[in-house]
């Protein structure tokens, strides 16, 4: 039986009674108080989520740009030190080996978050494409992350409010961490980078702050919700870019692993895309479950703040426009769902639809 | 507000964690405190149609919380008489009350030589210890 890692804050997780559960390898909490409280916590208030079982790669040289140009999707001459970029990993079919945040310390210095569950595979993808001049490391393990997400996440830490996808030195409450602007819950907030010893006096010191603690699974209600993509269920290698409606992080107009292939699907249009639905009847769609018009569910969930069940699924190309009505096989019982314009939710648009 | 661990005298039990509550010929089905604190919060309450035919140790309706979603077993065989609806509205009742306003259905009992199948609370309980 393989061991379950444990992040720097498990004792605080077990103290405050969260549920844990096996996660790409980690014992992580999640849920506290529940889902539903959390979750709407996140979107009223602000939240923390122990997210340290992400991994940090770091890719440093005088080649680390090209190395890294060469190897990602998006275009990393948009961003200058102290930003940040959402971007694929990919591979020679266009499908997608991990999607990560890529920060610029320093013009010849990066730092990938990347999915915890990829963590190995993205060390090991990076590796074999190392250049003489660009040294890639896994410097997972010296790190804990904190995401505190909401509408008052910054108030409640006390900091100025700076645009998203940028980074910078700090400090909170006298514990020294990298504060990113980035999150994965469609609400305003930070992600703190912290040396993992100091993690459990941040963790302290936010939830002082009043985040309410929140567990994997709010985090999976969230990103659902605004139609943020879960590799392993909404894309994997096996699914392009295109398809699954991240061409806007792919770079076209420069050569990166899959880049031929991406244009191609892009000129002659994917033959299915990505849709987000919500139900209009009864019942909450799963992952695996099969739409009757074709196609399956990769997400699906109950949306604490519609307050019925939604999802993201594989659709022929023509069904994946908004207002189109799909039949989601739910158990056997046929529920209709309807396509809605992305994201699934919003504050200016609470009812969900497009 | 989650109801506090409680497994009432006057009830029979389910190992599959569900309740009988026994009334002359009729009986009242729910699921356990074990059952919905293992569940979480739930958000759905698939029903079966007033009529239905329920099979002892067959499953009559679901249960969901954000996270999963579980079969519910018919403690013992008989015809549905009536759902309740509070709980197909409100499916969180079934957490704040899951012996009372948390019931899920009334049924007509049709073999009423199982009911010395199910477990008393001590049994229940036992039960529970078994699998911790």
């Amino acid at each position: 039986m393989q061991t379950l890692l444990r992040t720097p804050l498990y004792e605080r997780h077990v103290a405050l009674g969260a549920r844990l559960v096996p996660f790409a390898g980690w014992e992580m909490p999640v849920q506290y108080e529940g889902v539903i409280p959390e979750h709407r916590a996140v979107r009223t208030d602000a939240g923390v989520f122990d997210v340290s079982h992400m991994g940090e790669l770091e890719v440093e040289g005088p080649r680390a740009l090209e190395l890294l140009q060469a190897a990602l999707s998006n275009d990393l001459k948009r961003i200058a030190p102290g930003r940040a970029q959402y971007t694929l990993l990919t591979n020679g079919h266009g499908g997608i080996v991990d999607d990560l945040i890529a920060y610029e310390l320093e013009p010849e210095r990066f730092l990938l978050i990347v999915n915890a569950s990829n963590r190995e595979t993205d060390f090991a993808w990076l590796r074999e494409r190392e250049l003489p001049g660009a040294e890639v490391r896994d410097v997972s393990d010296r790190y804990a992350l904190l995401a505190v997400q909401g509408p008052r996440a910054l108030e409640r830490l006390g900091l100025p409010d700076a645009p998203a996808f940028t980074f910078a030195d700090g400090e909170l409450d006298g514990v020294r961490c990298v504060i990113n602007r980035t999150g994965y819950t469609g609400e305003e907030g930070v992600e703190l980078l912290v040396p993992a010893g100091r993690a459990g006096e941040l963790w302290d010191r936010v939830v002082e702050r009043g985040a309410a603690p929140c567990g994997l699974g709010a985090r999976d209600t969230l990103r659902l919700e605004v139609c943020y993509p879960l590799h392993g269920n909404d894309i994997g290698p096996e699914t392009d870019a295109i398809s699954a409606g991240l061409g806007w992080v792919c770079a076209l107009d420069k050569e990166f692993t899959g880049s031929d292939e991406l244009r191609r699907i892009k000129e002659a249009g994917p033959e299915r895309k990505l849709a987000a639905f919500v139900m209009e009847e009864p019942g909450i769609p799963r992952q695996g479950m099969t739409v009757a018009e074709g196609g399956e569910v990769t997400s699906g969930s109950h949306s604490p703040m519609l307050e019925r069940g939604i999802g993201l699924g594989y659709v022929p190309a023509g069904l994946a426009q908004p207002g189109t009505e799909l039949t989601i096989d739910i158990r056997g019982r046929s529920r209709s769902a309807r396509v809605v314009k992305k994201p699934i939710y919003s504050r200016g648009r609470p009812d969900g639809r497009g | 507000m989650a109801a506090a661990e409680s497994y009432p005298d006057d009830l029979r039990y389910h190992p599959e964690h569900d309740w009988a509550r026994l009334e002359n010929g009729e009986a009242v089905f729910g699921i356990t405190w074990f059952a919905q604190d293992a569940l979480g919060e739930l958000v759905h309450f698939e029903a079966p149609a007033e009529g239905a035919a329920l099979v002892k140790d067959r499953s009559y309706a679901e249960v969901e919380s954000v996270k999963a979603v579980s079969d519910v077993i018919a403690p013992l065989s008989g015809e549905v008489l009536e759902v309740n609806s509070a709980v197909k509205d409100a499916p969180e009742t079934v957490n704040d009350d899951p012996y009372g306003a948390g019931w899920l259905v009334r049924v007509r009992l049709t073999n009423r030589g199982e009911i010395d199948s199910l477990l008393d609370p001590e049994a229940y309980k036992q039960h529970l210890a078994e699998q911790a």
